[in-house]
This record gives C-alpha cells, structure tokens and sequence, in this order.
C-alpha cells in the first residue's frame, strides 16, 4: 500500500513541473513589457531597458523559467507589479477564504448528492426519482453565479435572512456554498444514482436478497460499496470544478479569495501574481485528487490485493 | 396473365426482402432511436426553435437601434406591448439583447467546438492510430493540461491572449482540446486492430484516408455525444467568463455580461437579472437533454 502511495507521490512532481511550464509559458506569450507596467506610462525607455537587465528579463524563455523554479521551491513567487509586496505573501491571505469555499461545497455535495442518487436508484421511476433528476438537470443547465444571484435575490434581499456580501461571519459562506456545490451536487447524484442502478442489477444482490438480507443491508452493504467506486473519482474531479467555480462566485459575493485575486491581477496584467494564483489552484486541485486516488485504492480491494500480493511474492523470493 | 401475376409477386416478395435485409445507415438506427426519446425530442425541438429565433432576430429588432444605442429617456421601462421584457439601465430592449446574446454565446459555443473537435480529432487519433512514443507524449501532454482545472485554463487564456470574441473562442476551444483528444483516442483504439482496417491498409491506402474514411466515421458516435455536451458546457463557461470581465464586453449583448450589468441593480430591478439567466437555462437544458438522448441512442446497454 505505501509503495502505491510512494508512487503516486513521485508521478505528482512531473505534473506540478508541466503544470508550471504551461502557465508560465501562456504568460509569457502576453504582449505587454513589465518593465514598462511597473514604472508607469511615463517612464524613459532608458529606464525601461535598465530595469528589464536588473529583472532578468532579456534572458532566453529556458533560463527565466529555470530560475522561477527555483525560486518557487524557496517559496519565491516574485513581487506584485503594482504593489511591490510578495506574492507568495498575499496568496496565503487570500487563499482560506477560497479553500473553506471550496471545501464547504463538496461537503454539501456530498452529504446531499449521494443520498438522494441512492434513494432514486431505489424507487427509479416514481415521483421521487424524477423530481431528484429534474432538479439535477436543472442545477447542471444553470450558471453557478446566476444560482448566487438568485439566492440574494430571495434570501437576502426578500427575506433578509443570510447577508449578501462580506466574510464577516460564517452566515456569509452559506449561499456562496451552496450556489458553488450546486453544479457537483448535480453531477454526483446523477453519477450515484446510475452506478446503483448498475450494481443493483448484479447477481450478488440478488443473491444476497435470496439469503434472507434486509433491504437495508443489501442497499448499504452490498450494493452502495461497489456502486461508491466510480463516484470517489467524481468527487476529485469536481473538488477542479468547485475551484474554478469558487473565482466566479467569489465576485458575485464580494470574498477576498483567490478569484478576485486572479481577476483584479487580470485587470491589472500583474502577471507574477496571476501565474503564482493560477499555480496555487492548479497543485491544489491535482493535491486533492492525489489524496482522492490514494483513497480510492483504500476502498478498492482489488487494488489493495494487486499491491499487497507484490509484497508477499517479495518476501518469498528474497 | 397468371404467369405475369407470379413473377410480380415473385417480384414483390424480393422487393420485401431487400427491405428487410438491406443495412441501414448508421445515422438512420440513431435516429430512429433518438425519435421515440421523447425527452431527447423535447430538447431538439427547443435548440430548434432557439436557433430559429436567434437567427431571425433582425426581422423582429434591429441590432444597432435596439440592442445597442442608448435612450436614456425608456430607462427601467416595465414590461409592456412596446418592450415585452422592459427595458435596462441605458434604455435598451431587454428582448432584443437577450436574443442578440444568444446569438453570440450560440455562435462562441458551435466555434468552440469546432476548434476542440479539430484539434482533439488530429491529436486523439494520431495517438491512438500510430501507438508507441507518439501515443506516449501526446497523452503525457494532455495529462498536464488536463491537471488544471477547465475554468482556469478558460480564464489563464483568455487573460493571456486579450479580450476579444475570436480570442476567447480560441481559448475555450484550446482549453477543451484535452479533454476530447482523450475521448477520441479511447473511441479510435478499439477500432485501429479491426479487420476492415487491415483490408484498407493491405489496399494501400494512405494513413490519413484510413483516419478520416475509415476510423472517425465508425468512432464518431461518443464525439458526437462528447461534442453536444461540451456545446453546452461551453455556454456555461463562455457566460462565467463574461461575467468576471473577461471574454465579451458591454456594450456588445452577451448574458454573462448583461448578468454582470444587473448585478448592482438587482435589489430594485430584479427582472434585469432574471431574464438573461433564463435564457442561458433554457439553450444550456436544451442541449444535455440532446446530449444525453444522443448517449442512449448510441448505446442502448446504457438505457434502464
């Protein structure tokens, strides 16, 4: 098991490197001279071409991207152009407000998506099954910041019951929650409710009916475990999706997180800032779905077996 | 005249027969299969009538005097014969821009796909056609890519490459490139060891003819479904973008960015923020009900 995890470890260092060399190339392909953006418009071209040798910025694209590893592994992401203050700094001010987001919405996702997939794989076709498919179709069709915006709308405006903007206690992280979980809460029901309706086809279930089982046991033992495999892959691809969702809703919400970084860095073609952004939600998302994967092969006892047999044959050889 | 009436029946009876044995074109049996999917009909006819009236607004509006010049005397107008939906901030016809947006996140959607699908068909197949260390890079490429999530790579390019339609078509095009290559090159696999392709090759035909005439068109039916759903996804994403500034700009109609304009308006003037969302509900829905209709009817074994 640990040489499972050991491994997928090492895989995750190539990723990080190619994630970086993309992001970093994309931003270097920008038309626009920094040098010219943090002394202002009405700068000198002599100044200008000054600052460019002390940035280091004459050097060809396989140096510059060299030293910018570098650095980020000494936690080195550069300085802001516009507010001279390190970026790496900044980023870890902002970065809780999108990762409670973000964490919160899968939490919901989860604890309403799976339960209601299960319930509609059990009673497929009464009113029950199809209001829970109807709502997740819709909730998939709809754009999760107009979901926000509806929401002030109703409970902020209208009844006054949670407040619509600010982080200023947890009341505020309720409705951007919701509206970011709602895309993942969707797709998980629907992912659950056809991996059941697989499963619950199979001989074992009817033969552990046969034996006398309760429904029960048959639906959270038999059937949910093995119809849980292909949703925990979900649920790491959707930790991507929740993130990049947060940075839309975040503006809907006004939370000082990592999307409204991004966008005024955008505003401002503060490019160090916007790599180090991206970069941050990038590793994060692959992070999770490391963590997800080596769960994964927790649940999944054919993986186990396939490592754990490696392992005896091992010690009978040596 | 007995002789003459057995030979037409004679006649007949091999007629029925061609009928009932003769193959039916590919796209034929989806259909007929897609027809008694009433959901996946109901979507049809929906993206049908959109496109219908996105494409005939100038008959209805005209695109500078209604959904661009301003006349700032009909602000905040409410709904009424003259402006079905009222009327915005500067005093434009609420109908019209919501119908000229369609237009435009319809016409950013069909390009988007038509990039991804160009860019993913070369990639997906030639990896999966010629194997060994081009499958290898090619999908180790899509691996990183695929590591960063859909929306920030959207936005990444989008900020890189400038705010401009074609801009963001590219970016949204590049940004599902990944993801379709992986699905082309699953869908081509299984085909690249079949017999026909054998024959074809012994024929000697070249690599590409055997790509595009005898490979895609037996692999089209998940990129078919695969390209439905991304039309709809990329709406979605095409309006997010909007939204947060990025992409297609005011005064140009498009509903993320008219959802963006009625959000400081939204306590008094709800029905700004309404309609634009609805619009993107309705084409967005249209389309996975399509889309999954499509599913089914490529593979029945899917169907409970």
């Amino acid at each position: 098991m640990l040489r499972y995890i050991v491994k997928r470890l090492v895989m995750i260092i190539p990723v990080m490197l190619g994630v970086t060399l993309i992001i970093f190339s994309i931003m270097d392909l920008t038309p626009g001279d920094p040098a010219m953006m943090i002394l202002g418009e009405g700068a000198t071209p002599e100044d200008c071409a000054a600052l460019r040798v002390e940035m280091g910025l004459n050097d060809p694209f396989v140096v510059r991207y060299c030293r910018y590893i570098g650095n980020a592994l000494k936690g080195d992401f550069g300085k802001s152009y516009r507010t001279r203050i390190p970026v790496f700094q900044e980023i870890l001010n902002r970065l809780p407000y999108t990762l409670c987001l973000a964490f919160i919405s899968i939490f919901i996702a989860v604890s309403l998506g799976l339960p209601i997939g299960v319930l509609s794989a059990v009673k497929q076709y009464t009113i029950i099954d199809n209001a829970a498919v109807g709502t997740a179709l819709l909730m998939t069709s709809m754009p999760s910041f107009w979901l926000g915006m509806m929401l002030i709308l109703t409970f902020s405006i209208r009844f006054k019951i949670f407040p619509p903007l600010g982080v200023d206690s947890w009341k505020c992280f309720i409705l951007p929650a919701i509206s970011t979980s709602a895309t993942s809460m969707a797709a998980l029901l629907r992912m659950t409710r056809s991996a059941m309706l697989e499963v619950i086809r199979q001989d074992y279930i009817r033969t552990a009916r046969a034996k006398g089982a309760s429904e029960c046991r048959v639906i959270f033992r038999h059937a949910l475990r093995n119809a849980l495999l292909p949703v925990v892959t979900v649920v790491g691809m959707y930790f991507g999706v929740g993130l990049g969702g947060a940075i839309v809703i975040e503006q809907v919400f006004a939370i000082p997180g990592l999307g409204q970084l991004m966008v005024n860095a955008i505003r401002d073609k503060d490019v160090p800032m916007l790599v180090a952004a991206v970069l941050f939600a990038a590793i994060i998302a692959s992070l999770i779905n490391l963590v997800v994967d080596i769960m994964y092969a927790y649940i999944d006892p054919r993986l186990k077996s396939k490592y754990v047999v490696v392992k005896i044959r091992r010690r009978s050889a040596s | 005249m007995t002789a003459t009436e057995t030979v037409s029946a004679s006649g007949l009876q091999a007629q029925e027969r061609f009928k009932k044995y003769k193959k039916k074109s590919q796209f034929r049996t989806i259909w007929n299969r897609l027809k008694k999917n009433r959901l996946a009909m109901l979507g049809l006819i929906i993206f049908s009538v959109i496109l219908i009236i996105v494409l005939g607004a100038d008959l209805a509006f005209d695109y500078e005097a209604d959904a661009i010049a301003q006349h700032l005397s009909q602000r905040f107008k409410h709904p009424s014969w003259q402006h079905l939906l009222g009327t915005d901030q500067y005093g434009r016809d609420l109908l019209a821009r919501v119908i000229y947006g369609g237009r435009i996140s319809l016409f950013v959607g069909i390009a988007t796909i038509c990039v991804s699908l160009t860019m993913g068909i070369v990639i997906g197949a030639s990896a999966a056609y010629y194997g060994g260390w081009v499958d290898n890079v090619l999908m180790r490429f899509t691996d990183m890519f695929l590591a960063i999530p859909h929306t920030l790579m959207a936005l990444t390019l989008v900020a890189a490459l400038g705010n401009s339609m074609l801009n963001l078509i590219l970016a949204m095009g590049l940004s599902n490139t990944p993801r379709m290559s992986r699905l082309v090159r699953s869908a081509v696999l299984g085909i690249t060891e079949q017999d026909y392709v054998k024959a074809a090759r012994s024929c000697g035909a070249k690599d590409s003819r055997i790509i595009f005439r005898h490979i895609l068109p037996n692999a089209i039916g998940p990129i078919l479904v695969q390209a439905t759903q991304t039309v709809a996804r990329s709406v979605l994403t095409i309006s997010a973008l909007s939204f947060i500034g990025l992409g297609i700009s005011e005064p140009t109609p498009e509903w993320g960015a008219m959802l963006s304009e009625a959000k400081s308006q939204m306590r008094y003037h709800a029905n700004l923020a309404v309609a634009p969302g609805v619009a993107i509900i309705t084409s967005v829905l249209s389309l996975t009900l399509l889309g999954d209709g499509l599913r089914d009817a490529l593979d029945p074994r899917l169907k409970n």
